[in-house]
């Protein structure tokens, strides 16, 4: 495998097919061959992304490469922007509304469990321009 | 545990199609909160929930868990159990309520 890249578009109006694009990626993972605990690893860390895009970006797009050695993916919108990372990192820190956290979401893991499941994360944001969040998962250790 | 056993301590009823009595559950986490339970890291783990929504389905499908068992009696619709069909899920509903559920796997060695 040299190297294999796939986009999704996150439709951010519909709570209720978010985490679709992650369940596409875990079948292109094991379509792939790819070990089932980096496949969780990757697919976590996505979905976590995916339902905070539709939370609070309305939406976006994710590229990911996937290469023999490693799970690349890229998490762009135009929502909002984060104005403090630090906190943003915070576990149980949320600014998600009444609304989705009676859906399950807002109890700030979001970030921290994608930082958790992957071996390289960073965050670029901007108030009121948007974020885009890139998150590497190893294949080979 | 079987997911036999976990129907008899729990008076569970099946739901879908997925639900072989010798399925195999070696752990359990019982939440609402979809990203803790996003944070538990165990395989061949089982969900029990009172949170009836599509996104308990793909939770559960992203870890890689086995079974569901919705408390309180709780009974999701035709969309939920056919996508816990898609990801070879197997959907459970008992009566118990979540603490009630937990306590009672638990005092069986269900950790």
């Amino acid at each position: 495998m040299s190297s294999f890249k796939v986009q999704y578009a996150i439709d951010g109006e519909d709570f209720s097919i978010a985490g679709e694009a992650s369940r596409k990626l875990k079948k292109v993972l094991q379509n792939l061959g790819v070990d089932p605990q980096i496949i969780r690893k990757a697919t976590v860390a996505m979905y976590e992304g995916e339902i905070n895009m539709v939370i609070h970006a309305d939406g976006g797009v994710i590229d990911i490469e996937i290469t023999k050695d490693k799970i690349h993916m890229f998490l762009k919108d135009r929502g909002p922007g984060i104005p403090n990372i630090d906190l943003a990192m915070t576990e149980g820190y949320s600014t998600a509304s009444e609304n989705v956290r009676e859906l399950g979401f807002g109890a700030g893991m979001g970030l921290p469990n994608m930082n958790k499941y992957t071996d390289y994360m960073n965050i670029t944001t901007e108030v009121g321009v948007g974020t885009t969040i890139e998150m590497i998962v190893n294949i080979t250790q | 545990m079987k997911l036999k056993k976990v129907i008899e301590l729990l008076d569970a009823k099946k739901l879908n199609c997925s639900c072989d009595d010798e399925i195999e559950v070696c752990a359990a986490c019982g939440s609402d909160l979809m990203s803790d339970v996003l944070a538990f890291v165990k395989d061949q783990a089982m969900l029990l929930t009172g949170l009836v929504n599509p996104q308990v389905i793909r939770t559960a499908e992203m870890m890689d868990m086995k079974a569901i068992v919705f408390v309180r009696g709780k009974t999701p619709g035709d969309e939920i159990l056919t996508l816990s069909d898609d990801a070879g899920i197997a959907v459970l509903s008992t009566n118990d309520p979540l603490y009630v559920a937990c306590g009672k796997l638990y005092a069986e060695g269900l950790r």
